[in-house]
């Protein structure tokens, strides 16, 4: 009777997911979509710790169990409620490498079980459990780097043939693994598990850090959706079909957000994956470095006065934005110039930021009106008749080489086009190239001037200055 | 052969397996790109159902065993992490999509 109030929990938590997952692509529904999902986690997790059976036998050491839940859920909900806006991204890498290497521990505890009670044991159930550690342990190292990344703590690392490496390591992992399954009835020998592990953290750690920066969305989208696959693991070890559904779940829905997210730069994953972005932009910096002439600056008094003066004015929010938390006051700026009859609007790239839809989040949280914010389509339809462009710490989508040059790293890619516009104001720190480390031609055109200074304190200058007009 | 009784002893799951892969490219082929980052982030709290097979694992092991007690121990901790902070942060993002609704 109890076991099988426990399947319905499961069965209603895999609804659940499902439908969590389709109300949190429609815009309206997001967020109930959420609750939804998280609710149908806790009635799974809620029936597992008191229902749940093995061989007639209950769960015990619920005083570790509940003791893992509560420091886990408090330290879960302090870092995800004061985390700052801009470090979203990261944070989600964070989250998805505890999920993944939670995965990988549940296999080497598997492994030690069955290792140490010597029954018949299914090659299935071997294979199972290492395709658990191997993913769980890539994704979890994966996602670190990421992390690290994203927040500045690693650089771009990358040394001649390490896809040859990487290949290498990978196909040693999936023989040696093989090697295993297929002798598990014979003997499993615990070195293996271990070499195999620090293998695949190794793999994981040397599939990232090439990888550009700016890429780093696509890259944690990829791991999530390997998390998906390594949560799916433990799924069927435990023929449990809660965690197998929600596992495959995100696992599938994670491969094609990912495939949506490099569709939206207009590359392929396969030239995210092995093109190694920051790398091949950088040493291209350094040959080339031709002469691009002089770029000139604008002062903060005659910006304010060009602006006031406009009938239409854009902004163009970037990173630069995010990282100075510049948010309200762009908001603030954007109400000023409003007040003085001037037409304001946003426009966003859909990788503008870190993410695809990182912008919007932000603006969102300075209460910027919904119907302010333009689409990339939208917007390079509105430049032509818009008299300022004010770029704020974006770079390489407004990089007019991406529609040029065709042997720059982000050719192809679209971009805004703000020089459709009368005139184009760029604020950034310095001339220093943005993440994708190429040069923008844009900033040496003669429309084009700079407003050097971090994006809040730039902000809170101009909206002084506009006051005192 | 080995390989076939394994399906045939399997095969509810790998049916469920073969489903979910197209439900999961269905359910979200329609996402607008401003949705992008609260959906990878929501999927990424899915996937956090791990922590199950985390409290089964935990809950399973001997009380003499200091090896499993503390790996899943330290499953379950970091498979909550990934569940609690999930849906917290996934929250926190779409919380300001509704607040400019209105």
């Amino acid at each position: 009777m109890e076991f099988s109030i426990l399947t319905l929990c499961y069965l209603v938590g895999s609804v659940t997911f499902i439908i969590g997952l389709k109300m949190l692509s429609d815009p309206a529904n997001a967020r109930k979509g959420n609750l939804i999902a998280a609710a149908g986690m806790t009635i799974a997790i809620a029936g597992t710790i008191f229902l749940y059976e093995s061989d007639g036998e209950k769960l015990h050491n619920y005083g570790w169990i509940f003791g893992g839940l509560i420091i886990g859920g408090i330290i879960g909900t302090l870092a995800a409620k004061k985390v700052q806006m801009t470090a979203m991204p990261e944070m989600v890498s964070l989250f998805n490498g505890m999920g993944g290497a939670c995965a990988a521990l549940i296999s080497i505890i598997e492994f030690d079980h069955i290792a140490n009670n010597p029954v018949v044991v299914n090659p299935g159930h071997v294979l199972i459990i290492f395709a658990g550690l191997v993913i769980g342990s890539v994704s979890f190292a994966g996602s670190i780097v990421a992390w690290g990344k994203l927040n500045g703590k690693f650089g771009d690392f990358a040394f001649s043939g390490q896809h040859i490496v990487n290949i290498i390591i990978l196909l040693v992992v999936v023989a040696s693994s093989a090697y295993v399954v297929y002798n598990s009835d014979v003997e499993l020998n615990e070195s293996f598990l271990y070499g195999i592990l620090a293998l695949s953290l190794l793999y994981g750690v040397f599939f990232v850090l090439p990888i550009g920066g700016a890429d780093m969305p696509v890259v944690i989208s990829l791991l999530n959706s390997f998390t998906g696959v390594a949560a799916a693991c433990g799924g069927f070890l435990y023929e449990n079909k809660v965690m197998l559904t929600g596992g495959i779940l995100v696992g599938a829905a994670g491969t094609l957000l990912t495939i949506l997210m490099c569709r939206a730069m207009n590359r392929s994953l396969k030239n995210v994956l092995i093109g190694s972005f920051g790398a091949s932009g950088s040493s291209k910096g350094a040959a080339g470095g031709k002469d691009q002439g002089q770029y000139k600056e604008v002062s903060l008094s005659d910006a304010a006065v060009v602006m006031s003066y406009a009938s239409k004015v854009m902004i163009v929010p970037g990173y630069g934005l995010a990282v100075a938390q510049a948010q309200h006051v762009c908001h603030e700026l954007e109400k000023m110039l409003a007040e003085k009859g001037v037409d304001v609007k946003y426009a966003i790239h859909p990788v503008a930021g870190r993410m695809p839809g990182h912008m919007n989040v932000l603006l969102a949280e300075a209460d910027v009106s919904y119907d302010k914010l333009l689409e990339m389509e939208q917007a390079n339809d509105e430049f032509p008749s818009t008299d300022v462009v004010l770029v704020l710490g974006a770079n390489d989508v407004v990089n007019p080489a991406a529609k040029t040059d065709t042997s720059s790293p982000i050719y192809g890619m679209p971009i805004l086009d703000v020089e459709l516009a009368k005139m184009v104001i760029v604020n950034k720190r310095s001339m220093k190239p943005g993440y994708a480390g190429i040069e923008n031609e844009l900033f040496f055109r003669p429309k084009t001037s700079m407003l050097f200074g971090d994006a809040k304190k730039v902000l809170q200058d101009l909206v002084a200055e506009i006051k005192n007009l | 052969m080995t390989a076939l009784t394994w399906i045939s002893a399997n095969q509810e799951m790998i049916y469920i397996v073969i489903l979910m892969i197209f439900l999961g490219i269905e359910v979200i082929g329609r996402v607008p790109s401003v949705l992008h980052t609260p959906l990878m982030s929501g999927a990424n709290a899915i996937h956090g159902v791990v922590i199950i097979g985390a409290i089964i694992v935990m809950g399973k092991a001997e009380h003499d065993n200091y090896l499993a007690l503390s790996l899943g121990f330290l499953a379950v901790i970091l498979g909550t992490l990934n569940v609690v902070g999930g849906f917290v942060v996934t929250d926190r993002m779409l919380e300001m999509f509704k607040k400019k609704k209105k």
